[in-house]
């Protein structure tokens, strides 16, 4: 009994500490001093909500960029977020499967789409899947390649198109972080604005 | 590269302030939380400075994580019963296998999730039933980790601490502190706290999607500090709500490193030597930079297979854009060396040598800081086998800070190895052969919804030496109490739910017994004074002697297992190419 | 006992090759549980070899020489200990011998009748003369004699036993070869000096040292470590032979053989001997250990309590000056100090009568028709003389004479004092003589420092050790030899308490303390002490308190005892850690080999020719390895004084990073000698 008490009480304890106040107090100091990253820090367009600038999203439309293939779901799904788990020796992750395409499939897409020529190496980032499958953003390399196309259907200049990468262009971590990138969505809100 | 030192450099300054501070609150010299600790003393009905000898302060950690596990237990499969559950899931998703193994999981510090999380848990299950083992799983780490400390520094003493009193104040002047700080920050730089549902919304092209939302920053920040690991979301700190930008990465990191680190300075402060801890900081740091470096290099270096596709060999398969290569191999490192188990990349995707770090940070028992608490008592574990071993090389009876090292002490670490190498092996062993009928009564053992696997290795995620992998990194984590996973496995079934539950049970308690055993016979011993004939464990030497140990004795225990996983897969990949 | 130091004497190796056999014993080899399954494995594979050869399998050859060497593994683990055994044993035939034909005379009154030497209980008078052998452990109570003890010691020249002092007591088997002396049993029949030896050579009392036992647990962990490791290989084997389609499981033989190789089969196999030979090494210095813990603490010793005399300084004090007080001549002095000492029989008392004689001529008294009254030293007194005719002749240290003149109404000159004081400075030790109440002067009595004691001291502090000299000097006296020794600290005037009182204390602060002594007196602080060295010659208490015997009674050997102590742990560590490190190479020889047809990409990381010949030189390698450290485990490791980081980062080279590298080019060696050959 002198133990069973305290180990009760000590669990009770916890559920009402760890488990209710300080949740709650947390999300009271959120909700005033920073709601918009408290809700999700969502991106409004018009006054509509068109997503939040940390989740990825699918862009199927040749008029934007693309970010990278998802495993989310069906793609993006922000309510199921995964990877592929596939290993590095997989025929799948490689050679794809019916319905599932692997890098050789993806590449191929990829090169078609955006017209980049076998002699060019195409970033990594373009052709693999990211572990949440939510991933917002895509390098500076992969938006690169995909600018000529996305100024061609939007009828705007290439160097128009380079000026917003450029502008978006983020390199975090004092630049110690490997490859500068860009958020998909912003770039896209941009492109749209274009219009 | 320059990600690692830098960070490295952070977890070098914050040992020391971080060691005091911890030193200061187990010798129950902070006060300023008095106003809730002293009646929380009283409701407990205890002295907080009642001495327990070791078999009370095992009996008092037991029942204290037996009742709150049972409790748990409950509250998941009563899920759809409980208020906060704006999705209405209920025990139909928390099956008794999934509830069993997740309250196992969590209870133990490993945070194993074998379910999604989006589309299992309700916001009081992840907020209350699951959160609360964050807490006070890592204050029992803690309270381990001082006893023993406490038991290699006292003299001819009869007791390590009071079980109760250190859970409390680890829970009050420690982890509750640095997580309302820290939990802010996680909200300002983007991760949600709300308890509103989920948020459909129309993207600019008109497609819908639904953006799963929560309390996740207050869980976020104990899940990191506490090296819990239990993502809110399936893809963990990969998700962007968890971990929204570098900065908050960086962040994530110093916190799994932040108090194992600390408990380093704290050793060597109550022992009366810093040397004696910053040895074993020495050594930990030695094996966290070359992991971390070996498995940056091998992602960096990638699959060759990728340049036949005319793609940059760099393996970005299940990483995250804004964490690159070096990001996501630094966190793996860290929070497999941690116990934590949060991942900001899927392990299952890297190179096999990439993989292999992790893999082989929980292997050796996840000593490098390690989990909270659980790191340090680990690594004195590792102490004691070296100790023993090369210490009679200097012709004496083996000593550690002046106690002798007799066969109690070795049996207890051995009793620790044991444990592990058979839970693993064991299970791994079991999981590879083990051929369930794909119909009848036996075959439910194996199944997830409409999903019958058959035999143990139907739920592997890749075919190959990679798949055997993937199974001997489920058992490994789970035994291990890290979390982490090679996720492809399917481990959503009777069989796999049960099996790692067990493991976790092994791994966290036939480590935790034999410790606080130790702890009890080394504060009865008497010291005997440093002399030039003593050996000596605060130099250089014994650093390296401390980590050609713990690399030799995983190594020699599972090389077998390792060479038909990651070496076997390594040479594949790289071969003939 | 042998001097010889070669181990490999021709007689010792064929009865260790015989013994080696009959230790295969199973309830022998089950003592030794890393040796149990290598016993285990070897029956297993002998199953599979008979049944190879009985179906006619072309895996005969390779599962018969798999079975021969893992036979062989467990044979050349029994040799060693065999051998280790094989000295002690050699002696204790001829002890037993000279214990068995012994008969003894033994005095009842004034007569004398011959009865067996085992018939003697204690308190038996009996009487030897020369060529007798002396018939039981005793004390001379008279008459003086030289006796040959080298049957127990192995040291030719003769030694001298009388009556009295600290050189009465006599050993049971050793041999008068002059005189004639009368001498009480002291112990029971099997209970007796040589009985013990017997059974000490023999090992028949060994029993594992604390510090074996945590060896062992640790040895038997890890062998359960690579069981567990060994036996989960056969399903993940299952897996990989399933998922590649090609291939093998490994074998039971085969597993067997990865078993035995990595398991700690080097350390496991030499334990014992080592355990055995630390003893030996503690003999052939003819000391003899009571216990293997005993030698084990050894090594632990942290303070080193010395006898000044014979340890530290040369022999005995000898008188050298005759230092009169204020208005004495030197002459009277001379003779008060001379008549003091008569009935001293200690070598200083005799010394003075030496100097005496020397300088004034002058005869000695017979003091029995002088009707004088001896008056001995007494550790409370600390004063002897004589009494005669109403004089109180006494001579002692300072201030017993100083108490002992002003207690009967005189005063001690300042004079005296000073001279006394100069004499201690110059470390050597001042006796005052006093005649009744009146002070006549300072003997000085002369202390010489062994030569090297300081370079050895000097040493001893390297490795942490620290030396204190045991005195009865005063603290002048003694703080001025102790520095020209070179000692750490110094027990002044000491006495059985203080000696007793100064263990305790170090033994409070946890260190452990060794000591020599040889009086009654000592017994106590020798039966406190963790390594109680009482010398031969002492009484039988002293030689019953300590828990090792002395049979040179050299002092001095204390400190090659500590280092035997060193070396035997070093030697068990080193090989503990040689044979870890050996277990990588092992694991990159088999594990590749044993899975190449699975997967051949292994071929890359594979070093030797095929998967048979793979397997068989890890194995060869395993066995011949324990032969080639026989002489290793026997003599110890090398050893140096130094400090613990120094010899640590030694011998982890030697040991642990040469062990990891080493079995590369055998295994590599042994199998092209095997592909060569076609064996494999």
């Amino acid at each position: 009994m002198k133990i069973i008490r305290p180990a009760i009480v000590l669990t009770l304890f916890f559920v009402l500490v760890t488990g209710f106040a300080f949740p709650y107090l947390i999300t009271g100091i959120a909700q005033t001093a920073f709601r918009h990253q408290a809700n999700g820090s969502m991106v409004t367009v018009g006054g509509k909500v068109v997503g939040s600038e940390l989740i990825g999203q699918s862009f199927e439309s040749s008029k934007f960029f693309h970010p990278r293939p998802s495993a989310a779901g069906s793609g993006y799904d922000a309510n199921n977020s995964s990877g592929t788990n596939l290993g590095p020796t997989n025929p799948k992750l490689l050679e794809g499967e019916k319905d599932f395409d692997g890098i050789k499939q993806l590449a191929a897409k990829y090169r078609e789409l955006n017209g980049v020529g076998a002699d060019v190496v195409l970033p990594v980032d373009a052709v693999t899947r990211s572990s949440s499958g939510l991933d917002p953003h895509i390098t500076v390399d992969n938006a690169r390649l995909q600018a000529a196309r996305v100024a061609k259907e939007n009828g705007v200049s290439r160097a128009e198109i380079d000026r917003l990468i450029r502008e978006l262009t983020e390199t975090p971590l004092f630049g110690l972080g490997e490859k500068p990138y860009v958020n998909v969505l912003r770039l896209n809100e941009r492109v749209a604005g274009l219009r | 590269m320059l990600q690692i030192i830098l960070y490295f450099l952070i977890i070098l300054a914050l040992t020391k302030p971080m060691g005091l501070y911890l030193a200061h609150v187990f010798e129950g010299k902070a006060r300023w939380m008095g106003w809730l600790e002293r009646p929380l003393y009283r409701l407990l009905g205890i002295q907080p400075d009642e001495d327990q000898d070791w078999r009370k302060y095992a009996l008092c950690t037991l029942a204290f994580s037996a009742f709150s596990m049972l409790l748990t237990y409950g509250l998941l499969r009563m899920q759809g019963l409980l208020p906060l559950n704006p999705q209405g899931f209920s025990g139909e998703q928390m099956t008794p296998h999934l509830a069993f193994n997740t309250a196992a999981s969590f209870m133990t510090n490993t945070n194993w999730q074998s379910y999604s999380p989006e589309s299992t848990l309700s916001y009081f299950s992840n907020m209350v039933s699951l959160a609360i083992h964050n807490w006070a799983s890592a204050a029992v780490g803690l309270a381990v980790a001082v006893a023993l400390v406490r038991g290699l520094a006292r003299k001819s003493a009869g007791g390590i601490g009071n079980f109760w009193s250190d859970v409390v104040r680890g829970t009050l002047y420690v982890l509750l502190p640095i997580c309302a700080v820290g939990a802010i920050i996680f909200v300002a730089s983007g991760v949600p706290q709300t308890f509103e549902g989920p948020k459909a919304i129309t993207t600019i092209e008109g497609a819908k999607q639904t953006i799963a939302l929560g309390p996740v920053a207050s869980q976020e920040i104990i899940k990191q500090l506490g090296t819990n690991g239990g993502g809110f979301f399936n893809a963990n700190s990969a998700h962007p709500f968890e971990n929204p930008t570098p900065w908050a990465d960086l962040f994530s990191k110093v916190l799994m490193f932040l108090i194992p680190a600390g408990l380093t300075y704290m050793f060597g402060r109550m022992v009366g030597n810093v040397r004696q801890g910053w040895a074993v900081f020495a050594a930990m740091s030695v094996l966290f930079l070359a992991g971390a470096g070996i498995s940056t290099v091998a992602e960096q270096s990638g699959n060759p297979a990728f340049a036949q596709y005319g793609v940059e060999r760099a393996n970005m398969e299940g990483k995250e854009v804004r964490f690159g290569i070096a990001g996501s191999t630094l966190f793996a490192s860290i929070t497999t060396g941690a116990s934590c188990g949060a991942v900001n990349s899927m392990h299952d995707s890297y190179t096999p040598i990439g993989g292999l770090v992790p893999l082989f940070n929980i292997l050796t028992g996840e000593v490098i800081f390690g989990g909270v608490g659980a790191g340090l008592y680990g690594m004195l574990l590792f102490v004691i086998l070296a100790v023993f071993i090369a210490g009679l090389m200097v012709g004496r009876t083996p000593e550690y800070l002046g106690k002798k090292i007799g066969k109690f002490e070795v049996q207890m670490a051995m009793i620790a190895v044991l444990a592990m190498a058979i839970s693993i092996l064991g299970m791994t062993a079991l999981g590879s052969v083990l051929e369930l009928p794909k119909q009848g009564s036996m075959a439910a053992l194996n199944t997830l919804g409409e999903t019958v696997y058959g035999p143990m290795t139907g739920n592997l995620n890749n075919p190959g030496p990679h798949g055997f992998t993937e199974m001997l990194y489920a058992f490994t984590s789970a035994t291990g109490n890290n979390g982490s996973a090679f996720a492809g496995i399917t481990a959503n079934t009777p069989i796999y739910n049960t099996l790692l539950g067990l493991a976790m049970i092994i791994g966290r308690f036939l480590v935790i017994i034999p410790v606080l055993a130790i702890a009890g016979h080394m504060a009865r011993k008497k010291v005997a004074p440093a002399s030039a004939g003593t050996f000596p464990t605060d130099s250089a030497t014994f650093t390296l002697l401390l980590v050609g140990v713990v690399v030799i004795v995983g190594a020699l225990t599972f090389f077998p297992a390792l060479a038909l996983g990651p070496i076997v897969e390594h040479l594949q990949m790289t071969g003939g190419r | 006992m042998s001097k010889s130091n070669s181990l490999f004497q021709k007689e010792l190796v064929g009865r260790a090759i015989k013994d080696a056999f009959r230790k295969l014993d199973p309830r022998l080899v089950a003592k030794n549980p890393v040796m149990f399954v290598v016993l285990v494995g070897s029956v297993v594979t002998s199953y599979f070899f008979i049944r190879d050869l009985v179906t006619g399998s072309s895996n005969a050859l390779f599962t018969g020489q798999l079975t021969l060497w893992l036979w062989f593994t467990v044979l050349f683990a029994n040799f060693a200990e065999a051998m280790a055994e094989g000295r002690g044993k050699a002696q204790a035939d001829s002890l037993r011998k000279a214990r068995t034909t012994m008969t003894a005379r033994r005095l009842r009154g004034s007569d004398e009748e011959r009865v067996a030497a085992p018939e003697l209980i204690k308190g038996d008078l009996v009487v030897c003369e020369p060529g007798d052998y002396i018939p039981a452990d005793g004390e001379v109570i008279e008459g003086i004699a030289s006796v040959d003890e080298s049957a127990i010691t192995g040291e030719s020249a003769p030694v001298i036993r009388e009556s009295g002092g600290d050189r009465s007591a006599v050993t049971g088997g050793t041999k008068v070869l002059s005189d004639r002396i009368v001498v009480r049993v002291t112990q029971d029949p099997g209970n007796s000096f040589l009985d013990r030896m017997i059974s000490l050579v023999e090992g028949a009392q060994r029993q594992k040292t604390p510090n074996e036992i945590a060896l062992s647990i640790l040895l038997s962990g890890l062998t359960l470590v690579f069981l567990i490791a060994t036996v989960t290989l056969l399903p993940f084997a299952q897996y990989a032979v399933n998922q590649a389609g090609k291939g093998m499981t490994p074998t039971v033989p085969v597993l067997a053989a990865l078993l035995v190789c990595l398991i700690p089969t080097t350390i496991g196999g030499l334990l014992s001997a080592i355990g055995i030979a630390g003893m030996d090494r503690v003999m052939q210095r003819n000391v003899l250990a009571m216990s293997g813990r005993a030698v084990e603490a050894a090594g632990d010793v942290s303070t080193l309590l010395l006898d000044k005399t014979g340890t530290i300084t040369l022999g005995n004090r000898q008188a050298s000056a005759f230092h009169p007080a204020p208005g004495i001549s030197e002459h009277d002095l001379a003779e008060a100090a001379q008549l003091s000492s008569l009935a001293d029989e200690t070598p200083e008392g005799r010394s003075i009568v030496v100097l005496a004689k020397e300088k004034f001529n002058i005869r000695e008294h017979d003091l029995e028709s002088m009707h004088a009254e001896f008056v001995p030293f007494t550790a409370q007194t600390r004063m002897s003389g004589v009494d005669y005719d109403g004089r109180h002749v006494r001579k002692g240290a300072t201030e017993s004479i100083r108490r002992f003149v002003e207690e009967q109404g005189g005063t001690f000159p300042k004079e005296v004092a000073e001279i006394a004081e100069r004499v201690s400075k110059e470390g050597s030790t001042p006796l005052v003589v006093a005649d009744g109440k009146r002070v006549l002067g300072v003997v000085q009595l002369k202390d010489i420092v062994k030569g090297g004691m300081k370079q050895r001291f000097a040493q001893m502090r390297e490795m942490g050790i620290k030396t204190v000299m045991i005195t009865g000097d005063n603290p002048l006296t003694a703080a001025a030899i102790a520095a020209e020794a070179g000692v750490d600290d110094f027990i002044a005037e000491a006495t059985p308490e203080q000696k007793l009182a100064y263990i305790r204390g170090e033994q409070t602060g946890g260190r452990l303390v060794a000591m020599t002594g040889d009086g009654t007196n000592d017994a106590p602080a020798l039966a406190q002490a963790d390594v109680g060295v009482a010398m031969n010659t002492g009484t039988q208490a002293a030689k019953e308190a300590g828990n090792m015997v002395d049979l040179d009674s050299n002092p001095t050997k204390l400190i090659e005892v500590v280092e035997i102590g060193k070396q035997l742990l070093m030697t068990r560590g080193a090989l503990t850690t040689f044979s870890i490190a050996n277990d990588v190479a092992k694991y990159f020889a088999i594990i590749p080999a044993m899975f190449i047809v699975t997967y051949p990409e292994l071929g890359r990381i594979n070093f030797l020719s095929n998967p048979k010949s793979a397997v068989l030189a890890a194995v060869i390698f395993n066995a011949l390895i324990i032969i080639a450290l026989i002489p290793l485990a026997l003599r110890g490791v090398a050893y140096r004084p130094m400090n613990a980081a120094k010899v640590l980062r030694r011998n982890l080279l030697l040991y642990g990073v040469v062990g990891v590298i080493i079995p590369f080019p055998f295994i590599w060696l042994i199998d092209k000698i095997l592909v060569l050959l076609r064996l494999a």
